[in-house]
């Protein structure tokens, strides 16, 4: 497993500097600049500007100087944020965006997996078609009309809860809910549609007809095999969850690395969105290797080598 | 029957009768079934697929699908114990009453160690330590003659072979010292040499633990050597029921006696070496899985090793051995359907290693039918799409009409109406699937059909059907055959010739009398003997 863990790490090498290649030549293929305001700068400062972030060099000695740097660990100035350098902002959102994502993706894994399995072992009664429902309500209402009413319902309407801001346990409440939302849902489905499949098994049969508690048959037995979908899927899960706080950062007002990148991407803050560009990107592919490296931990067939 | 003291009767089910409900309205899968055991009693409940066997037995154990309902009567040791709750039931079930299931493969769970799941009975009925069930666990595979116990104890199913899953089933199903051994055809799924073992195993057991076994199953030849009492099932019903002696000396009943007589019969002469030779094979070699390369090591695999053979005109070939013996891969292979070393000579020219276009104008003349008659035919297409296709690749020339009639025609040498050419796979029975299977293959008017264990699926009687329809094909279309089956009674019955694998390797052929009455190696006797002489196997035991 080990070597198999070095190969995928070596083949995420590629992928990550494709993903750089694209995400920087499409900056620059977008019109405008990070100097553009609403009132035109004079030509010299506009020259000045650009010889001190390098930008008057040729587009491609600018894509060798910024790979380079990349491989020393240096993201660059920010254009925007005068004085910072980029990894130091994304050093400052990211702690808060892992919280966000981390606490949405146990929520989506434990509340999911719960009400994925109540409605396998009650199926087709009330209680399954009501799971039903929530998880097609989840899977179809974007992030970015739950977040809004849900901000509009208990933070503004109700008073129960803080609009924005972060760290406290009830200010993470809405923004952790809005994010969890479509991710419970799918959970939901994945591990009803497994359970249901892993419930009618034949090892399952053997459990119960050796008189085991219902308990243990279905918590040991259905559901350690029906939860193998639900991890495979929680690599897909993470990148849907980045996204996912772009949007929900923005609503609720959070310091987390997404409305770096959604300022950056509107004032053209080139090295701003590199770096949360390649931060996104090794991040995806990091999981996406724990999670099949967690598959093989829990099923003892999975052998990569 | 009633002189048995209460005592004694250990299981009875009185009236038993078990719906389903399904989208097409109720179906009555038993209606009205008595039968009991005795201790230390090994009864059999015979009966072909869908009469309603099995059915009873997970009425009896609480283990009916959701929609099944059971009425009645169960009773152990007099209790009735038909739709108890579960909290209740499971006092008995894995303790008193145990039972093993048909498909060694899939009833362990694949995410537990052996010593895992054969702990968790123990320790919810007998109440034992985690070190206690452990040594428990160790006599037990010991009991049941697993190979390297300890080291078994810390295996997954995954890693052991369908025979030794069995034998852990076994073991589970006895750790509680049960009074009842339910035994759902629990050798089915197993070749005949391991299906012997295992009997074996059960019948020395039993001997030595005194429980009762009720032994459910379709193979007549193994209630002959292993049960004292039989009930024959046709339909959800009881036909009859008495000693195994008198149901098989004297049966009462017309449909006990064509059980009996649905053993394949008849033999096949062989062909003149005159006959014209169609196939041949010269040292075909074919080898799985992938050279090592970079930070990954080497696992290649040679599944067939060297092996010739050649096909006449009108010559069956029977192929028999184990699971595993590679027997399935030659057949593809010879049909370039796997890639293969060495030469595959068909009509005087080696096609081995053709590219698909170059083989296209050969594949007619080559078809091959398969043992799954569920799985080979695409649900979604109607019986004449499915027997049709064929005719547009091989000869597009043909129009809408005249391929309606090919497949009509060829339908009909299947001995299938016309009138069913809509109709889609699900709503034929198995033996009827495996008839369009081979109307898709005659259709093409080929020289050459393999058949991949094309009767395994089937019960004996349509298996004879079957039979009876490949031989009349053969003679009417003048077809070779290459009979691929682990089922030695079929294949004496099929092929002129025999030639039996192991481990890749042909280790003795030549024609079929002479491997059947004769065997030369040890190996084929071993075969033989499991096959056609159980009972000798069960009383040396």
């Amino acid at each position: 497993m080990f070597s198999y863990a070095i190969r995928r790490l070596l083949g995420a090498v590629p992928t990550i500097f494709l993903i750089v290649t694209a995400a920087f030549f499409m900056m620059r293929v977008a019109p405008g600049g990070p100097f553009d305001q609403e009132r035109t700068l004079e030509a010299t400062v506009m020259e000045n500007l650009n010889r001190t972030f390098g930008l008057d060099k040729p587009l491609w000695e600018q894509y060798a100087m910024y790979l380079g740097n990349l491989l020393r660990g240096d993201m660059g100035p920010s254009f925007i944020y005068r004085d910072m350098r980029v990894h130091e902002i994304l050093a400052e959102g990211l702690p808060v965006s892992m919280q966000l994502g981390a606490t949405a993706l146990v929520l989506a894994l434990v509340v999911g997996s719960a009400l994925g399995t109540v409605a396998a072992l009650r199926q087709n009664s009330r209680t399954d078609f009501a799971v039903i429902a929530v998880a097609t309500f989840g899977i179809t209402v974007p992030n970015f009309v739950v977040a809004p009413v849900l901000s509009l319902v208990f933070a503004v309407m109700l008073g129960w809860l803080p609009a924005q801001g972060w760290g406290d346990w009830n200010q993470m409440l809405l923004p952790v809910i809005a994010l969890a939302l479509p991710q419970v849902a799918i959970v939901a489905r994945l591990i009803r549609g497994s359970m249901i499949e892993a419930l009618r098994s034949d090892h399952v049969r053997t459990a119960r007809a050796y008189g085991l508690p219902a308990r243990m048959v279905v918590v040991k037995h259905a559901l350690r095999a029906a939860i193998l979908p639900a991890v495979s899927y929680m690599g897909p899960a993470a990148a849907a969850l980045l996204t996912g706080s772009i949007v929900v950062e923005q609503v609720f007002n959070l310091p987390g690395i997404g409305r770096y990148f959604v300022n950056g991407a509107l004032n053209r803050d080139y090295t701003l969105v590199m770096g949360t560009v390649v931060i996104v990107a090794t991040f995806v592919v990091v999981f996406n290797l724990i999670v099949d490296l967690l598959y093989a931990v829990l099923d003892p067939r999975v052998r990569y080598d | 029957m009633t002189d048995q003291t209460n005592q004694d009767r250990v299981f009875e089910v009185d009236d038993i009768h078990v719906t389903f409900d399904t989208p097409d309205g109720k179906v009555e899968a038993v209606r009205g079934v008595s039968l009991h055991v005795d201790r230390g009693e090994t009864v059999a409940v015979v009966g072909e697929s869908g009469s309603g066997k099995s059915q009873i037995m997970m009425a009896a154990m609480g283990l009916l699908a959701s929609n099944g309902r059971a009425v009645g009567a169960v009773r152990y040791r007099g209790q009735n114990i038909l739709n108890l709750p579960p909290g209740q039931l499971n006092k008995l079930r894995g303790a008193k009453i145990t039972m093993i299931f048909q498909e060694p493969m899939t009833s362990l769970d694949p995410l537990y160690t052996i010593e895992d799941q054969l702990s968790e009975p123990l320790r919810v009925h007998g109440g034992l330590t985690r070190a206690q069930a452990s040594a428990r666990v160790l006599e037990l595979l010991r009991l049941v003659r697993i190979p390297d116990p300890e080291r078994r104890m810390k295996s997954y199913p995954y890693e052991m072979s369908g025979g030794q899953r069995q034998r852990v089933m076994i073991a589970m199903a006895l750790a509680n010292d049960p009074d009842l051994l339910i035994a759902d055809e629990p050798t089915t799924a197993l070749d005949v040499t391991i299906q012997a073992e295992i009997l074996r195993l059960l019948a020395e057991l039993q001997r030595k633990l005194g429980m009762s076994i009720l032994f459910i199953t379709h193979d007549l030849g193994i209630v002959e050597a292993f049960a004292d009492r039989v009930y024959v099932m046709r339909q959800g019903r009881l036909e009859e029921d008495g000693p195994t002696a008198r149901i098989f000396h004297a049966p009462a009943t017309d449909y006990t006696r064509m059980l009996l007589a649905a053993e394949p019969e008849g033999e096949k002469p062989p062909v003149p070496d005159s006959a014209p030779v169609l196939l041949q094979g010269q040292d075909v070699e074919i080898t799985f899985g992938k050279p090592g390369g970079f930070l990954s090591k080497s696992n290649l695999f040679k599944a067939v090793k060297g092996v010739d053979l050649t096909l006449r005109e009108k010559q069956t070939i029977g192929v028999v051995g184990e699971s595993g013996s590679g027997k399935s891969t030659l057949g593809r292979g010879l049909l370039q359907l796997l890639p293969a070393a060495g030469r595959v000579i068909y009509l005087g020219r080696d096609i081995n290693g053709l590219t698909r276009q170059a083989m296209k104008q050969h594949r007619d003349g080559l078809q091959m039918v398969f043992q799954d008659p569920y799985g080979s035919l695409s649900p979604r297409m109607t019986v004449s799409e499915i027997v049709t296709e064929g005719l547009l690749v091989h000869e597009p020339g043909l129009t809408r009409k005249e391929r309606a009639a090919r497949a009509a025609q060829a339908l009909e040498d299947v001995g299938l109406s016309g009138a069913m050419r809509n109709r889609f796979p699900h709503e034929f029975s198995g033996g009827q699937r495996q008839r369009i299977a081979i109307a898709r293959a005659v259709v093409l008017r080929p020289r050459v059909i393999v058949l991949d264990e094309p009767t395994s699926a089937l019960d004996r009687s349509v298996q004879k059907q079957v039979i009876d329809l490949l031989r009349g094909l053969q003679e009417e279309h003048a077809l070779s055959y290459i009979f691929i089956s682990h089922d030695l009674a079929v294949v004496r019955a099929m092929s002129d010739y025999v030639m039996v694998m192991k481990e890749g390797k042909i280790v003795e052929e030549g024609p079929t009398a002479q491997i059947f009455d004769a065997p030369q190696q040890e190996y084929t006797h071993s075969l033989m003997r499991a096959a056609f002489d159980l009972k000798s196997l069960l009383d040396a035991g």
